[in-house]
Formats: structure tokens, sequence, C-alpha cells
């Protein structure tokens, strides 16, 4: 049924008791076309396209917990496309432009709030890398655009900008078209549209092994319900994609840390854009229900506990009360955490594998929710063509071989 | 108003200090004593407060910090106001003023109340399906309009005047949990004076549910003579910390454990210098969690009007507040343990019915004594319904037939109801332990299996209810035993997951959720869209997710869901516990890290000198160094010119002190240095320095530095600024993980050593004079050589080095003797005019030479090559951290970016720092970009300004004219070899 308005008050009318599922609780089927390794957001994203775009509709999404119950449903939904490489740059605004129409070609609202994304810089070396970042962008047709410190204070009224704080404020750089959405709500979308389209999603089925044919291409999957025969793998696992891969028998490049992230109490608005800091690691917007959504930094030891430190929560809330200290006797209502998969030069894989059929989307690390519609789409073009689309050529998994990095984080970060 | 409702006699209050407070502006009288839902229902007060959602009037509803319902705003006086108070753990005192919140205009006259009869479109997940045309209009029309009605209260407007403490603590035992299993495990634990015994509990006093306990009694003596002997006990034992108001709210790996104290939230006029709260971090031998119960609600419809509270509620108002919340009140049950409340609230002099949905053979003692106290009761009956809208008025009830089918509706009137629904051990903490949760059918609840730490469950937390049994669990989990007759508790209930209702009901709102306004209907729903993860079913409906985390909601939810599942809870599951137990203030968490502690600044041993002349201060890391010395009103490129040229035409001074340091020493030394860079240091001669690259193990420049031998095991190495820290890190983390075989030790001496940098022609001539056992003539002491020796009497390192291409040494002194050794020197050179000059100076100064800066020329993708540096990187070597990456094929691959200089064609145009590089400003975007600049100042000694930039085949390119975008658009520049002056370096061997 499709939702809107309308549809809600018909149905208000007969006590909603019509709604029908949002998707289908199937049996696994001996045989698919294609198989997703992972429900998460990038996961049913690339089913979604694939059905949608590619015509490969007997294909099935395996999950081994609750869909979107991984990051997808952890994260604290920054969503920006203002990198600094022409690659990364592609890339995450060909999300961003996706993410524009989404709730309307998903038809199910994942709330896109496009408030604007500002980082802030503290030093020297902030400016010249941010500067650097907003030349790029205006050169690739990226808005992003430098603030002063005064005009951060317009822009988000509650920071303290006082020069005499240990990190003063000194500019901000500002991406208008970022924002926020609402994370469950993108994987619910994309599950509900991908099963309207006869995609299988399978809950509660952990993919265990790998079938490979004579010639060692892809064969089908091993699983907790069983073995399902199949010619095309596509794993995207994000914190355990290591896991996953190991089991064909190929070491990614990956390491796996625990990320944290935090909300407040519900408030009414005060907080009115999304604000970054990276020099002193805090990020903070506000949802809609009124919390205060707090990123935290990893860990700094690789782990598989979805449980980080206290020292980190506590440094990332010093922080924030080092930028708004009104928020001092504001209350932390839930801590959690998830475990991120990150890549020697920070950017994500979505390549192809020395294992024919067997493809891999992966190493989004912190911040690859912004990603997911970009990601689902190019992805599924590279497992319906057997090749990749354009945007995300060179994401190989051999770059970390020949050296082609794509080194976002390098970039922005700071020596002297 | 009155305080019709206190009692003349009975409660923990303290009579004799009569308070007011204020609720909305009005006048609220009430005792010290007495917790903010206790003085306002003493005078009748239960709407309190508008829900989330549906903004309907809602009442308090429990005692404790699970309160869902009544949540105020709390002003404290002196800016200490802020949102969403749980009215029944805020504690009264004089002039605290308390204010509802989530409703416009007023409190009895709510705008928003209308969602309430939008009800039927606004059930949940309704946002999902709706909103979405046309699409511009979420972020400029819908959103704000959803964000404006949801939220609940303020947040604080005005800064915190506030302190926050933190304390770390050992115990061989932490308590969590005063109430008597908790009281009991503490009295065993302490018994051992050798053993440091800490019992924390979230009340104002210990003593949990034995604090409303006014009947029973434990060996012979009243709950509370009881309680206070034992306390006693405790404090005078000098292993015993007792830590009232404090909440243990996060169960980390190794039994540490987050505490947060709550020390003057109390306290109309907090004590100077008093914390308001203090985080304590507790690593424990073993954890006793003691943590009570909570009891359920019953879900019927309207079950949320104000007036209508938990049973056991009742009882603890009735007996710790010596307020009656009702004069005719009903409390429907399902189990036991609500008599209690009867019989106490009957006693108390008000009007009491049960209402047990039980049939009277399965009822046990408690249904006589009620009787016979003159309570009456009705067995065999559900409650489908309340009337009232802002304070209820009566119950709706209905007697079941033999088939449990629902009889005739009847209303009793009230003007307060009590509801139990059984109890739900506090898992929460054991939960966040890892241990694994065991559900228990006989107590229809999940209980603590397997621990998982050191960690033990005690009483009511495992579903121990029963008094005696419950110290007896206590004293058991400390390693002891204690036998006491105590009163029988009143324990059994029968799960109901809803009430029974007549068939047909039109469509109700029972509450599940309370704060979130999350009804049964709305999981009937979220399973009929297939919903059916309990994980799932929370993020759908927000079951759970309010500021209660669900402590009085999660049970029914479950129960609710596994209903419509058709199947058990046991295989629906559990959420996750995730801490904190109660909301803790941002404030506790970031505690003394504020202002100039956020973050220590590290200052030079040189400093003040620094400071008393009237140096401008940058950032480095943590350095606060100086930037540049302004004199009288110079701007900073009048003083940084004036810096430059003074080192160029006589001589400069310059604090390096925060140069990173490590000495690598030991027999394998050289090997190691190896190892770690990519040139060679074996045959470094003692004596001799060395500039060094190091490569992290992807091929690209990591850090960079002078290394010295000063013997044959001995190197004094030094790195950049902000790289010290990270290049200890990677050197121990080869030696350990890669080279263990090696005899190298590592020690950061940064701290240990001032280094004054003295650069220009005359820098020898300034410090000859000071120093008598070193050789200082060039054939002596030629550029790149190192001595040991005296300056000024102090020992000192003495580098003949430079980072500006002029003649130049830099002193490594002991820190201590940094100030006094730069004075001399500084005095030494007076007759040559010496400037002191800042970092801003030294990048230029650099610059002009084309010395690179890691970090500024680098970014973590440069190669040496790329920098021009491919001679440092040793060929014949057989390893070095870095070599096989840089032979990958992109790494040797042309086209990659090139350190090159830019001239722009305009004289005095200074580039920005990351400005991107186009060979042709005219092409449609996306463009081609193949470089940008990394360095760019004015130099007054060339008299133009100067740039360096990394462009894609740099080399190549020299003398070809390019284009850099500039704030408005783009400037030309040539192409030039980046070394501006003096590219034989002449000066350099002066
Ligand atoms: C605290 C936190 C904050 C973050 N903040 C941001 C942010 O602000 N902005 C941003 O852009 N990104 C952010 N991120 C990163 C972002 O969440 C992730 O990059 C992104 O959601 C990854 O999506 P995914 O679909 O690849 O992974 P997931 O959602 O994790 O999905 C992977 C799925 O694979 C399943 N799976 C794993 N192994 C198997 C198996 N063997 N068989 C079957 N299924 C399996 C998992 O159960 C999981 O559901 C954050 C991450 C965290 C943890």
């Amino acid at each position: 049924m499709r939702f809107s308005l309308l549809s809600l008050v018909r149905n208000a009318f007969s006590n909603h008791q019509n709604w029908g599922r949002q998707w289908r609780q199937p049996e696994p089927k001996k045989t698919y076309d294609a198989i997703i390794v992972g429900a998460g957001g990038h996961g049913l994203a690339t089913a979604f396209y694939l059905a949608s775009e590619h015509g490969l509709t007997n294909i099935a999404v395996i999950e081994k917990g609750w869909l979107g119950g991984g990051n997808t449903g952890r994260n604290t939904t920054i969503i920006r496309s203002n990198y600094l490489y022409d690659e990364s740059a592609a890339l995450y605004d060909h999300a961003l432009k996706l993410w524009e129409g989404l709730s309307q070609a998903l038809n199910y609202n994942v709330m896109y709030s496009a408030r604007g994304v500002l980082m802030l810089a503290h030093n020297h070396h902030d400016v010249m890398s941010f500067k650097r970042h907003i030349y790029a962008n205006r050169l690739n047709g990226v808005d992003n655009e430098w603030l002063s410190r005064e005009q951060v204070k317009d822009f988000c009224p509650p920071l303290n900008i006082s020069p005499d704080i240990r990190y003063p404020v000194v500019g901000g750089a500002l991406q208008r078209r970022g924002g926020v959405a609402r994370h469950d709500a993108v994987a619910w979308g994309y599950a509900r549209a991908a099963d309207a389209l006869g995609v299988d999603i399978i809950q509660n089925c952990e993919v265990t092994g790998f079938k490979r044919d004579a010639s060692g291409a892809i064969a089908g999957v091993e699983t907790t319900r069983g073995p399902i025969a199949t010619k095309k793998v596509g794993v995207v696992a994000a914190g355990h994609t290591s896991v996953v891969m190991a089991r064909a028998g190929l070491r990614m490049p990956l390491e796996s840390f625990p990320l944290q992230a935090l909300v407040s109490e519900p408030v009414k608005p005060v907080f009115p854009c999304v604000v970054m800091s990276n020099t002193i690691h805090a990020y903070i917007s506000q949802s809609d229900k009124g919390e205060l959504v707090i990123g935290a930094g990893t860990d700094q030891y690789v782990s598989y506990s979805q449980q980080g430190g206290l020292h980190v929560t506590t440094h990332t809330l010093d922080a924030i009360c080092e930028l708004v200290p009104e928020f001092r006797r504001m209350r932390m209502l839930r801590n959690w955490g998830g475990i991120v998969d990150v890549t020697p030069d920070r950017s994500p894989i979505l390549s192809k594998t020395p294992i024919a059929g067997l493809y891999v989307n992966c190493g989004w690390g912190t911040g690859g929710f912004k990603a997911t519609p970009g990601s689902g789409h190019a992805f599924a073009h590279t497992i319906a063509h057997d090749t990749p689309h354009a945007v995300n050529a060179p994401f190989t998994l051999d770059r970390f071989r020949t050296g082609r990095l794509i080194d976002e984080a390098a970039a922005a970060a700071v020596a002297h | 108003m009155t305080t019709a409702f206190r009692l003349p006699k009975g409660g923990r209050i303290d009579r004799t200090k009569p308070i007011v407070v204020r609720f909305n502006g009005r006048e609220v009288p009430a005792f010290q004593g007495d917790t903010a839902a206790s003085a306002l229902l003493a005078n009748g007060i239960h709407f309190v407060g508008r829900s989330f959602k549906y903004h309907r009037p809602r009442g308090i509803m429990s005692h404790g910090s699970e309160e869902p319902n009544a949540l105020l705003d709390v002003d404290r006086g002196g800016n200490r106001r802020e949102p969403n108070n749980r009215a029944t753990v805020v504690e009264a005192f004089d002039g605290l003023a308390l204010k509802s919140q989530n409703h416009w205009p007023s409190l009895t006259f709510d705008v928003g109340e209308i969602n309430d009869r939008l009800g039927a479109i606004f059930v949940a997940g309704f946002y999902y399906k709706t909103f979405m045309w046309p699409p511009k209009f979420w972020t400029s029309v819908y959103e704000p309009i959803i964000r404006r009605a949801a939220g609940l209260g303020q947040a604080p407007t005005a800064p915190d005047p506030d302190r926050y403490a933190q304390r770390h603590a050992h115990a061989e035992v932490l308590v969590v949990g005063a109430g008597p299993a908790g009281i009991a495990a503490a009295l065993v634990a302490s018994e051992d004076p050798n053993k440091r015994v800490i019992l924390c509990d979230e009340q104002a006093e210990p003593g949990g549910a034995l604090l409303h306990d006014v009947t029973s009694e434990i060996d012979g003596v009243p709950t509370s003579a009881w309680v206070k002997a034992a306390i006693e006990t405790l404090d005078a034992r000098e292993n015993v910390t007792i830590l009232p108001r404090t909440t243990a709210f996060g169960y980390f790996n190794h039994n540490h454990v987050a505490l947060a104290e709550r020390i003057t939230d109390h306290l109309r006029v907090p004590l100077t210098g008093l914390p308001r709260e203090r985080l304590w971090q507790v690593r424990a031998g073993r954890v006793i969690l003691a943590t009570g119960a909570h009891e359920r609600p019953l879900v019927f419809a309207d079950n949320d009007r104000p007036g209508i509270m938990l049973a056991e509620s009742l009882r603890c108002f009735v007996n710790r507040y010596a307020v009656l919340p009702g004069r005719q009140i009903v409390i429907a049950t399902t189990g036991a343990s609500a008599y209690r409340a009867a019989i106490d609230l009957k006693a108390a002099g008000a009007s009491v019915t049960v209402v047990d949905l039980r049939l009277e053979g399965d009822c046990g003692t408690e249904l006589v004594a009620a009787v016979h106290a003159g309570v009456e009761v009705l067995t065999n009956h559900t409650v489908i319904g309340s009337h009232g809208r802002q304070r209820v008025t009566g119950l709706i009830v209905a007697k079941l037939d033999g088939n449990g089918a629902v009889g005739a509706p009847r209303v009793l009137a009230c003007d307060c109801a009590g509801m139990s629904g059984g109890w739900t051990p506090a898992v929460h903490l054991f939960s966040q332990s890892r241990g694994k949760l065991r559900f228990d059918s006989g107590l229809d609840a999940f209980v603590p299996g397997a621990s998982v730490q050191a960690e033990t469950s005690a009483g009511s937390c495992r579903g121990v209810y029963d008094l005696a049994a419950t110290i007896a669990d206590g004293a058991k989990a400390a390693g002891g035993s204690r036998a006491v007759a105590a009163s029988p508790t009143y324990t059994s209930f029968q799960p109901a997951r809803i009430m029974p209702a007549p068939p047909g009901q039109k469509p109700v709102k029972a509450f599940v959720d309370f704060q979130n306004d999350v009804t049964a209907k709305d999981i009937k729903l979220a399973v009929a869209e297939g919903f059916t993860s309990i994980e799932h079913v929370k993020r759908y409906t927000t079951t759970g997710m309010a500021t209660d985390q669900g402590k009085t909601s999660n049970m029914n939810a479950l129960g609710l869901l596994a209903g419509q599942l058709a199947t058990e809870i046991p295989a629906v599951g559990t959420t996750t516990f995730r801490l904190p137990y109660t909301p803790v203030t941002f404030g506790t968490f970031a505690g003394p890290n504020r202002g100039d502690l956020f973050d220590p600044a590290r200052v030079t041993p040189i400093h003040d000198w620094a400071v008393a002349n009237g140096a401008k201060f940058e950032d480095v890391g943590l350095w606060k160094r100086a930037w540049y010395f302004p004199a009288r009103d110079e701007t900073m490129h009048q003083a940084v010119a004036r810096e430059t040229k003074a080192v160029r035409t006589s001589a400069g001074i310059f604090d390096a002190s925060t140069l990173g340091k490590i000495e690598v020493t030991g027999a394998d030394a050289a090997e190691f240095m190896n190892r770690i860079y990519t040139n060679a240091w074996t045959k470094l001669e003692v004596g001799r320095c060395r500039y060094g690259l190091m490569l992290k193990e992807d091929g690209y420049v990591f850090d960079d530095g002078v290394a010295a031998r000063l013997s044959p095991t001995l190197f004094h190495v030094t790195t950049t600024t902000g790289g010290a820290p990270r290049v200890l890190a990677h050197m121990e983390d080869f030696l350990q993980t890669e080279w263990p075989d090696l005899k190298v030790f590592l020690t950061s001496i940064t701290e240990q050593w001032a280094v004054i940098a003295v650069q220009g022609r005359r820098a020898r001539e300034m410090i000859a004079p000071l120093i008598e056992d070193i050789a200082l003539d060039d054939a002596a002491f030629p550029h790149m050589a190192v001595r040991t020796g005296h300056i000024a009497g102090v020992p000192c390192r003495l580098f003949r080095v430079s980072f500006t291409g002029e003649l130049g040494f830099e002193i490594n002194v002991p820190a201590d003797y940094g100030q006094a050794v730069w004075e001399a020197v500084y005095e030494s050179g007076r007759r040559f005019d010496v400037t002191p000059y800042g970092t801003e100076a030294m990048h230029v100064l650099r610059a002009e030479k084309g010395y690179i800066i890691v970090g500024q020329e680098t970014d973590g993708t440069v190669t040496p090559d790329d920098l021009g540096l491919s001679g440092l990187v040793g060929k014949a070597k057989r390893d070095f951290v870095g070599k096989r990456s840089l032979v990958r094929p992109d790494v040797v691959a042309t086209g990659r970016k090139q350190l090159v200089g830019l001239r722009t064609g305009d004289l005095s145009l200074i580039l920005d720092e990351g400005a991107q590089i186009v060979a042709d400003p005219n092409q449609t975007v996306p463009m081609k970009m193949i470089g940008h600049v990394t360095s760019s100042y004015m130099s007054a000694n060339i008299g133009r300004s100067i740039a360096l930039a990394l462009v894609v085949d740099g080399r190549r390119r020299m003398n070809e004219r390019l284009h850099v975008t500039t704030p408005n658009g783009f400037a030309q520049a040539t192409v030039v070899e980046p070394v501006f002056l003096d590219p034989e370096g002449v000066r350099l061997h002066a």
C-alpha cells in the first residue's frame, strides 16, 4: 500500500487494521541470481538498485540479526559530500544527490534534513586544510564555503566563539546541502521498496561460508539456515567484513574498532545544524525528537565489542561543554557503540575481488551512512555488470597493492 | 492552597523545618525531607505535565528514578536551571522553583492537546508515511513544526555556574544499592577490616524499600530501627565508604563501574567550592548488585490519567512522606504486594477498594489481612478504563465470568488510583556487565544468568522478594550468611500483559510506554507491519526509548509482543540495556576538564620570557608557542618582516624547545635507526648529525628531523613538535612487535632539554664568549656536527644545524636552565642586535630555503621523491619501514605531485595555503586540478611573496604558468625551483 497522508487518514478510519507488512518474512529459496550479505543500509540499497535499475529481482539479502541493526541503526547520521579528492567528492556527491529525492523514490519519509554541516577550524592547520577542501570542492562543483568566526556564530548561535577558550574557534567550513536523516527509516525504506520488487530479505540467518565451483568462482553460500546456491555474492558486512571474507579465504586490509555515540534527554529546539570539530573531537546535532546526538571517537584498540571505553565518552563530552557551556547541565540518556571497519587510507572499498562472482563493499569506517544511496547504487552496477560504475571505479581492493590510495584522513591530518 | 493531604504525623520528613517550593509560580508549602513529588501531592497536586506526543495530562506515577511522567523544569537559583527532572527524585528545599513543561500556552490549557484528538492518525511510525510532498517542504515546513512539538523541556540557556569533580577508587567490594540485600552484603563484606567496601545508593538515605515499610519487623524490631543500627555499624567501620545520592550508571570491562554522586542539588545554598556532582570510577574486586525491582503498571484504556499511580508508590508516599495521595482510592492489581499499600492507606484514613484480577482462591493471606483492615476487595475483576481528564475521577471495572468473559462495566469513583502488575528485577547493570539474562517463568521476569565478570546479584534484582530471604541473599553474595526472622512479604502475582477488556471496545489508548505515548495498539500495528524483532518494535514505536529507558514499560511491551506473535517472552528476547542507568549530566562526565584544564597547555622553559617580552602565541598541538614578538603596535606582518630580516642580516634567537626529542640507546641503536629511517646511519660518525626521513609502512613521509650520534650506542633524535608522541609510539610499535631482538631502549627526552636556536651570521660570535670547552670554528665544528660541553657553566649538547639556511646552532640545555641560558645568550647577542623570532618567522625563513614542514608540505600521501628528497632514501639498505611500498606501481608512476616553488604575477599577492591549482581556468566544472599550495608567505628578504606547492609532474613544469584559486577567481603563478634564496648554501657554511 502506498504511503501518503491520504492513506494514513483512510487507515485511521479502519483503525489501522489494514496496513500490510512492510516486508515479507520469506523462507530462503534454493537458488538466487545474486545474494547480498548484510542487511544494513548499504546492503539493502544495493538490493533495491539491483532490482529497480538492473532488473535483478530473484535476489536475497541475508542478515544475521535484524535488518538495520548494525551501524546503520547506530550512527549519528551526518550527511555531507565536501570531501577533498575528486574520487571521494564524486562518490559522496553522487550519494547526496540521491538523498535529495530519496523519500519520494522509496515512498518512505527518511527525513533527510539539509540543515547544514559546519566544521569548525581551531588553528592554522585547520584553516589551511579547510581552505584546501573548499577550493577543491568549488572546482568539483560541490558546495562548501568558508565562514568567519562571526559568521559561524550567526549560523549556529549556541556555539561559544570566545577567544579565551583553550582552542578558540577561528572560522569554519559550511556545506549547506549537508545535514542528517533518520537512520532506521533509511534501512526500512530500502527494505520495503526492495521487498516490493520481489527481493527476499532473510533475517536471523548468518552466512557462515562460501561454495566455489571447479574454476574457483562463487557457487553459493553456507548459512545457519542451510546452503543457498548463487553465482554472485556481494558482501556488505561493515565491521564484520573481515570475518565474512576470511570465510572465502580473503584477508582484508581492514581494522575493526568500537566507535561510540550518545544522545541527551530530549529538549525543545536549541541546536539548528550539524557541527563537527575534528580538533577537539566532537560532533553534535539535534534530532527531530529533541535529543542532542553526539558522536565520540573510536577506541585506540581493535575490538569487536560494541562497548567502548568510558574515557572516550568523557573526552567527547568535555569537548561539547567547551563548545556550548550551556549544555553542561544537560543529561546523557543513552550511550552505545558500533564496530567500524577502517581501511589504511580511510576510504571505502567497493570492488570486485580476486574471486570471480564475489564483490565487496566495506571500509566505510566512521562515515559511511552518508554514502548509503550512492554506495548501493554504484555497487549494484558493479554486481550487475561485473564491472564498476565510474563513481566507484577508483575504490578498488587492489589499490592497497598498487599504492593508488585515496587518503582523506591524511589530507585532513595535522603534523607540524 | 493548603497542605490538605499531609498526615498529622509520621513519615521521614523533618516537621521542624517547614519550607516553601514554587510550582508554576504558586507557593507549595512542604517540609525538609520532601521530594518535589511528595510536596506537590501533599498539596493535592497530581497533574504536573504533558506527555510527549499527545500532550495528555499526566501526573506523578512512581516514587523513584523510574518515573516516566512527572518531568519538571527545576530552577535552583543562580542559573542552576535545567529541564526534564523527575519530580520523584528532586529533593525539595526552600525556594526551589518547579515548572511543568511541554505545553502552550499553559499546563491546564494546551493547544498541543489537539494531537490527542488526532491520535487516530498519529499512530506509531506515522511520520514515515507522510510529509513527503512537496519534497522541499520537509526541511522548510514539516520538520520545524515537528521539532517544536517534540522535545520535552527547554535546554539551559545560561552557562553552568557549578563545578564537577572526578575520582578514581579501588575497592575489594562494591555494593550497589542500600536496600536490605545491599546492607546485608555490606555488613558481611566489611567484617574484615582489610577489605575496602563501597556501598552506594541513588536515594538520599540508605534503606531502599525499607524506607517506606512501617509495618514489617526484622528480628523483632521495626525495619527502620534495623536499618539505623546497620548503618551505624557500617559507619563505624573505617573500611566502609557509604555514598548516598550516588547512582551506579555504567558497568564496563574489568569490573570498572562508574558512579554519579550528586552532592549539592539538595542544598538551597551550596557551600562554596563544593562540586555539584562527582564521577567515581571504581575498580572493584567484586561487585554486588542489589539494585531492587520495579513495579509494573497495568495496561488498560486511559491508564495514564493524573492520579493513577503505581501501588507501591502510594504506599511510599503515605509512609515515607506522610502524604495521603487521595481520600478515595481504588487499587487495581494482579498480585499480592498491592494489598500492603491498601492496608497502609486505609490505616492512614483513606477509603480503599482493591480490584484484583485473580480469583479469590488464587490469593494468599494478603486478602484476609486487607479485609480485616477494612479494605473492600473485588477479586476476579478487571479494570477497563478510567474517567477524568486532568485528574482521575473513577476507574471502570468489570467482573469476569467463569470463562474469563468481561461482565458489565461499572464505575468506582475515586480521586486517586493504584495499579500493580507485578515486579521486574532491575537487571540493567548486570546486563551491562555482559552477563546473560535468563527468563524465569515463575517470576515472569528476566533474571541474571551466568556472570561474566566478578559480580553477584542479590535480593529482588534477581527475583528474591521476601524480606528475610533478601537479607540472607545479600549476606550470601558477600560470602557469609545471615538468618533473620522478618515479617512475610506479599510477592506473588499473575502476569497480565493487558487487562481483559470487552470485545469490540472502541479504539482506546492503553499506554505501555507512558512518556513516549506508546500504546498497546501501536505494538500491535508494528507487528502487523512486519516489525517483529523486539529491537524493531522498540525503534518503530519508540517504546522503551524515553528518559526512563523503559524501566516500567519493557516487560509489558515484551509481553504484548510475545502475545501478538503467539510465542513466549524468551523467544522474543529482550533489548540491550545501555548505560547510563539513569540520565547523567554532561558536567559529570566532563568533570574538571574545562577551560585551561580542557587540554593541558604545554609551555616551554622559556615561556615566561616570551610572555614578558610581549610575544603572541599560537597553539601547536598541546603547545603554546611564541608566534611573533610585535614591537609596540606592529602588525603581525610587520613583526615577521623585521624578525626575518634580522636573522638574514645579523642574528635571531628562537625557542625550539617544543621539538620532539627521543634518545635511542643500546648496542643495536644504529641498526634500529637504519630500519626506522630511510637513510643510512651505520656510518655516521660520533659527533655528527644527519637529517632523517621517516616513512610509514605505506611509503609516505611520516616525520622528519635531525638526529645526532653522541656515542656509538647513543642517538639524540629530534622529531617534529606535533609528531613527537606519534613517532615514539611508532618506534615502540616496531621495536616491541617486529624487532624484539634488537637491544635498544627508547626514552622521550622532549621535556628534559630546552632548545635555543641561534641563527644568523653572528651566531658563532654570539655564543663564543659563553663557551670554553668546545672549539667553534668551522673546521673544528662544521655544519651538521654535534658537541657536548658547557655553555654559561651549564652542561649542553650543542648542535650546529640550521632550519633557516644561515649559520646556526641549536643549544640543548637541561630544561631547568633553559631560561637562564636563553637570557645569557640574549644578553651576549645584544651587541649584534639579536632579535627574538617566533614560529611565523621560522616558517617564512625555512620556506625561503625550500625546507619542508611535515604536515604542511606533506599530508600522508607524499613520498620522499615527491619532495625531491629521493637522495635521502638508502637504495643499498636491505630494509627500512616503508621500503617495500616505495616500489608499488602507483608510487613510481609518472603524474605524481612534486614539490615546486610558485611566484605570483602580482608580487604582493599572498596565495591562500590550500588553494588549488589548474592549468586551464576556463574549463567547465568539474575542473581538472593539478596541485595545491602548501605554504605561502610574504618574504621581506626577497621582497615579494613566495609559495611552495605540490604540482603534478611539477619538476617538468619549470617556468610554466599555472592558475591558482583565490577567494574570487584565479591568480596566475609561475612554477619555479622551491629554493628562493642562496641555493648554493653559502650562508650555511659561513
Ligand atoms: C557510533 C557511530 C557513529 C557514526 N556516525 C556516522 C555519521 O555521522 N555519518 C556517517 O556517514 N556515518 C557514520 N557512521 C558510519 C556508518 O554507520 C556506517 O559506515 C554505515 O552505516 C555502514 O552501513 P552498512 O550497511 O555497510 O553496515 P551495517 O549497517 O553495519 O550493516 C552490516 C550488516 O551486516 C550484517 N552481517 C555481518 N556479518 C554477517 C554474516 N556473516 N551474515 C549475515 N549478515 C552479516 C550485520 O549484522 C549488519 O546488519 C557511524 C558509525 C557508528 C558506529
